[in-house]
């Protein structure tokens, strides 16, 4: 990248009995990790919601990890198995809208993986730090219109007439 | 089916009998070798232990040109060749820096990991059914001690073959092949090869031990599947026999020479006759009728 | 709303990396932010009261700690707000230890983190809403999980106080390994003679439902309201009929085709059995597996001789379902077995020992089946190979314990005394024999244990070699044990009559299938966690269930018997108040905007979701929505996550707390 200084912002989202305590513990442990994570803890991986991702890389996040407890460990008994299939679909439809693969990372982390922890946020952050910055959604979307010249540019004056008419 | 082979300098040499065996059993079972073009020495001599990059770039050139030649696999009949190209393979594919480094010396990339057999291994391939469905000649007379030795099976967390302390897939061949076997203490001691120039009185010693055990638990013929172990316990005896007046000889036999036997070979034809304490089959079942 | 930022240096902990004063002055100027301050430590009692004063002084509606992480002082802080007269859901904490001071080291990089932290968390705090503490009733009955001596115990200790006990153990007989046992170190008293009165007593107790050859089958609830599904495995005996004559037992034809698991296999049980004379209930099990009438459909020799009509052949399994308020696990422990490598399992087998080939090389647990005096040898030493008296016993410590390469690395920590105890009993016995221990460390901390193990060296002859053996090999009815005395530097063999192997302690084979059934986190090795490793090592994190024993990690009889008694006090505090206190952190639906897809209603692992009818108000049922249970609601949040219009929310972390975190970035 150009800019020798920047340096990623990593948002991490993490169930309140794993991970979280996993991060607990590499504290504890005084494990060292890279300042560009941050957490936001939810009660579970079941209930972390795609708009978070989605609202999080608007908001200049440029890596995302989720994370929750292992299969079968979980405290709700069946939460991360939701997510596990929900972040399956949507790391494909991610990519499908022009996020690289990588950007958003999964990882399994129980409360006793504080080393674990410090692996996967620092593969994140690495990860992150090679594909560089995020492009704004607006970015992703005029790069998509460059690939069908054709394409007619939306009226959205005429979208409001429409409406109006309605 | 074609395998690729790495003879290795035993083969060439001290052990011209499990070279000239090998690739006749091997024909019989119906499979041919395509021998690695240029191979070189494989490293397990003296360079691992005095120069870890000389020896994982020498066995790292072999498995190169195995990748060139357009190899899937490999065997290395020598157990000590086996050992060192499978470890250094490993060594160098999980470690990036060394990969690197050995990438310079070869001047080369190393893209593909090569399957590395040992002699086992190949028969596994092969097919063991097909030992016994080409089987002519009944060895039942002999009672085989099989013998690993250090090298075949350890370290278990890179060669992944057979149990380490307690294996049994020779077993397995030397009974599909007709002969019997017996359980035994010394499947997997060592027997000195590393100190075979300088200490031989340690040699003498071990491989006294294995020899021993191995007549003590009713076995007639001690079967190895490595050059090393083959020249210690063959070639050895004669020195034993001073040092310990009183040893009897002992028949060291290649796993591929018993093998041959099987397959309906004669003794000559194997290169039996070449080893110090002879060995011949109508003999051995004679004395065992006497007896 | 007037929010304050306060800022805990920790003493060093926060403060050696993260400049605190510099996050306390930026947060200042953050929007909302009425007062930002920080102190040394601010969980202490003036760090506290600092908290109360400016609440009260500035009168702020919410606050933002950032300290340690929040499951350690969250509550001190929640219970600070209180005492000021705020909601305690309008206080949030910003991890500024864990998360931050104590895994950087760049101070201006972890002090723009803090700033982000705090930043976040003050976003949050603004849109937090304040909610109240939900109460549940406590249902007074425990459930004991393990009729070891720690179950024993802690079903005693919980029956006397008054409570009811439900103790289920998947064996015929309670008793688990204590049963087993010969003597017991460092006193050497008689097993069977300390815990047999203990078993009668739970057997009799009025409190006490007992179910032997039981499982747990399924645990569902929470803190105070469990419902358990339990398992009672048929025994094709009727209990109720039964008198434990035993005729049955001795009368059985079939002899020698089950090895007879209490003799730790060096013996045969027949297929109606009573796994040991002392057994409680004394009411035998039949073994459908090698019983000939479940083969062949004849013998029914134990139906002639039975003159109760006990023999039920045709009863099956059923399932009994209590209402537990507390839970107690107590599974213990497995001994590693050298029998053969076991499947799966992270230990690599030790085939230098010669498992399962040679007959007299035993592990510790058979050993204390020779020893003792009701067991197979009826407490002679004879070898199990051939029935001599073994003149030379070599005893290996560490088989399996403390070996990266080949076992576990932890130390199962009974072994050294055990070790000893058996080298002393056989001297006790066998005045002419010789006995080897192999050790590697002796570990034998605790009241009157070295002076035990000096016993044994120094009053009994016991020679003691620090090393390691590498392997054992068979000789003409010998075993030669190859090892090193590393104190002397030499190689050394013994020839040996019989081996003893010290295996390690390892969890029992199901213990993470009932971990997961009971909703209860177990470390790598299959040990169930405490909630901390210091300071709460009797609790799981699950709410309400307690461990006792060896199932938390290797333990001996004192240690299994004290926790039992404390996780009985931690069920009894349970047990002290009516109602219980539960974090309102439940989902709640938005009655206009839910559409009624009930989508919440499939993913919702506890089935908290009802259906509920809208009338208008005439009564007509205009629409049915989502409703949740908040006595059920575990508060997951993967409702909300799955809801398509949003209209499902998890109280404390709603979407737009969420987002304003995020947005806060």
């Amino acid at each position: 990248m150009s800019d020798k200084n920047w340096e990623p912002k990593i948002v991490a989202f993490v169930c309140n009995w794993c991970t979280y305590t996993g991060a607990d513990l590499a504290g504890t442990s005084r494990l060292k990790y890279p300042t560009n994570v941050k957490l936001i803890r939810v009660m579970c991986s079941g209930g972390i919601d795609p708009v978070f991702i989605l609202k999080a890389f608007e908001r200049g996040a440029d890596g995302i990890l989720v994370s929750g407890c292992h299969p079968n460990d979980c405290h709700y008994n069946a939460g991360n198995f939701h997510a596990r299939r929900r972040w399956t679909f949507f790391d494909e439809l991610l990519e499908y809208l022009g996020v690289e693969k990588g950007r958003l990372q999964f990882s399994w982390v129980s409360a006793s993986e504080g080393k674990k922890f410090v692996d996967v946020v620092s593969k994140v952050v690495n990860d992150v730090k090679e594909m560089g910055p995020f492009k704004s959604y607006d970015e992703l979307n005029s790069e998509f219109m460059t690939k069908f010249p054709d394409m007619p540019e939306i009226d959205k004056n005429m979208i409001i007439k429409e409406e109006e008419a309605v | 089916m074609k395998v690729g082979y790495f003879p290795g300098c035993s083969q060439t040499g001290t052990a011209k009998e499990y070279d000239i065996s090998l690739r006749k059993v091997v024909e019989k079972l119906g499979t041919s070798f395509d021998e690695i073009k240029d191979w070189t020495c494989c490293g397990a001599t003296s360079a691992h232990v005095t120069n870890h990059m000389l020896a994982s770039a020498l066995a790292m050139r072999n498995i190169m040109l195995a990748e060139q030649q357009g190899l899937d696999d490999i065997v290395a009949p020598c157990a000590a060749c086996y050992n060192r190209l499978v470890v250094s393979q490993h060594e160098t594919m999980t470690q990036p820096a060394l990969k690197t480094e050995v990438e310079a010396v070869l001047d080369t990339k190393l893209n593909k990991e090569i399957k590395v057999m040992n002699l086992i291994e190949l028969f596994q391939k092969i097919g063991k059914e097909k030992i016994s469905e080409n089987k002519t000649f009944d060895i039942k007379n002999i009672k085989a001690a099989c013998y690993y030795g250090c090298l075949l099976v350890r370290p278990s967390s890179i060669t992944h073959f057979d149990d380490a302390e307690q294996p049994s897939s020779m077993e397995e061949l030397v009974e599909l092949a007709g002969a019997k076997t017996v359980d035994w203490n010394y499947k997997v001691e060592c027997c000195g090869a590393a100190h075979t120039l300088a200490r031989r009185d340690i040699v003498l010693d071990l491989s006294k031990k294995i020899i021993d055990d191995a007549r003590d638990h009713g076995a007639n013929v001690l079967v190895v599947a490595c050059p090393m172990c083959h020249s210690n316990l063959d070639m050895r005896q004669r020195a034993m026999k001073r040092a310990y007046p009183g040893h009897k000889e002992f028949p060291v036999l290649f796993l591929t020479e018993l093998l041959g036997l099987a397959l309906g070979m004669k003794e000559k034809e194997l290169g039996i006759d070449k080893h110090t304490i002879e060995f011949n089959y109508k003999e051995l079942a004679a004395e065992k009728a006497a007896v | 709303m007037k929010i304050g930022v306060f800022i805990c240096h920790c003493g060093e902990n926060i403060g050696r990396t993260v400049d605190c004063p510099r996050v306390s002055k930026a947060c200042q100027w953050l929007p909302g932010v009425e007062v930002s301050l920080d102190y040394k430590y601010m969980c202490s009692d003036p760090g506290q009261n600092m908290i109360k004063d400016e609440i009260r002084k500035k009168k702020l509606d919410a606050i933002v700690v950032g300290s340690c992480s929040p499951h350690m002082h969250e509550k001190t802080f929640r219970k600070a707000a209180v005492d000021a007269g705020i909601n305690p859901f309008l206080v949030e904490i910003a991890n500024l230890r864990e998360h931050c001071s104590w895994v950087h080291d760049d101070i201006d990089a972890a002090t723009d983190k803090a700033i982000d932290l705090v930043r976040m968390a003050v976003e949050k705090v603004k849109r937090n809403q304040p909610l109240t503490t939900i109460e549940v009733p406590v249902t007074k009955r425990t459930l004991v999980i393990g009729g070891g001596i720690a179950g024993i115990q802690a079903a005693l200790d919980v029956a006397n106080a008054g409570y009811e006990v439900v103790l289920v153990e998947k064996e015929p007989s309670i008793g688990g390994h204590m049963s087993q046992l010969s003597e017991t170190f460092p006193t050497l008293d008689c097993s069977q003679c300390i815990l047999t009165p203990r078993m009668v007593e739970v057997y009799q107790h009025p409190k006490i439902k007992l179910m032997t050859y039981s499982e747990v089958e399924k645990v569902e609830g929470f803190i105070g309201n469990f419902t358990v599904t339990i398992r009672k495995k048929a025994r094709h005996i009727d209990e109720s009929k039964c008198t434990g004559c035993g005729l049955c037992t001795t009368k059985c034809p079939v002899k020698k085709k089950a090895f007879n698991s209490f003799e730790e296999n060096l013996a045969y049980r027949p297929a109606v059995y009573v796994p040991f004379p002392q057994a409680v209930p004394n009411i035998p099990v039949i073994d459908e597996t090698v019983c000939t009438y479940y083969k062949t459909g004849k013998c029914q020799m134990c139906v002639k001789v039975c003159g109760r009509e006990a023999i039920s052949f045709d009863q099956q399994d059923t399932l009994v379902t209590e209402e537990i308020g507390a839970i107690i696990v107590a599974t213990g422990y497995k001994l590693y077995n050298i029998e053969k490598k076991p499947e799966g399992s992270m230990i690599k087998g030790y085939g230098e020992y010669g498992y399962g080939k040679y007959k007299d090389v035993v592990d510790g647990l058979q050993f204390e089946r020779i020893a003792s005096a009701s067991g197979p040898t009826s407490g002679e030493f004879k070898r199990p190979s051939d029935g001599k008296e073994p003149k030379k016993i070599v005893f290996i410590q560490c088989v399996g314990s403390r070996d990266d390469s080949k076992g576990f690395s932890y130390c199962s920590k009974i072994c050294c005394m055990y070790t000893a105890k058996h080298a002393m009993l056989y001297k006790h016995k066998v005045h002419d024999g010789e006995a080897y221990v192999f050790y590697m460390d002796i570990r034998s901390g605790g009241k009157m244990y070295e002076e035990f193990v000096r016993r044994a060296i120094e009053e009994d002859g016991v020679k003691y070699i620090r090393g390691r053996v590498s392997k054992i090999t068979e000789k003409n009815g010998k075993y030669i044990v190859k090892g090193e005395d590393t104190l002397a530097s030499m190689p050394i063999e013994i020839d040996a009559d019989m081996v003893v192997l010290a295996t390690a302690m390892i969890a029992q084979t199901e213990a993470s299938e009932l971990a997961q059934t009971i909703g209860i986190p177990y470390d790598k090795y299959g040990f169930y966690n405490e909630a901390h490793p210091k300071l709460r090592p009797i609790e799981s994190t699950t709410g309400g269930v307690f461990l006792a024993g060896a199932c938390q990690s290797p333990k001996d009889i004192p240690e299994s018997v004290a926790m039992a008694s404390a996780a009985a006090a931690k069920a009894m505090v349970l047990f002290g108040s009516d109602k219980l206190e539960r974090e309102p952190v439940v989902a709640k639906v938005n009655e206009l905007f839910c559409a009624g897809c009930f989508l919440c209603k499939k993913v919702c692992p506890y089935g908290a979701v009802e259906v509920k009818e809208m009338k208008d108000r005439n009564g007509v049922v205009y629409k049915e929505i989502a409703y949740v249970n908040e006595g059920l609601c575990q508060g997951c949040g993967t409702c909300t996550a799955s809801c398509p219009s949003k209209s499902i929310e998890l109280a404390g972390f709603n979407n737009e707390e969420v987002f304003a975190q995020i947005a806060a970035l």
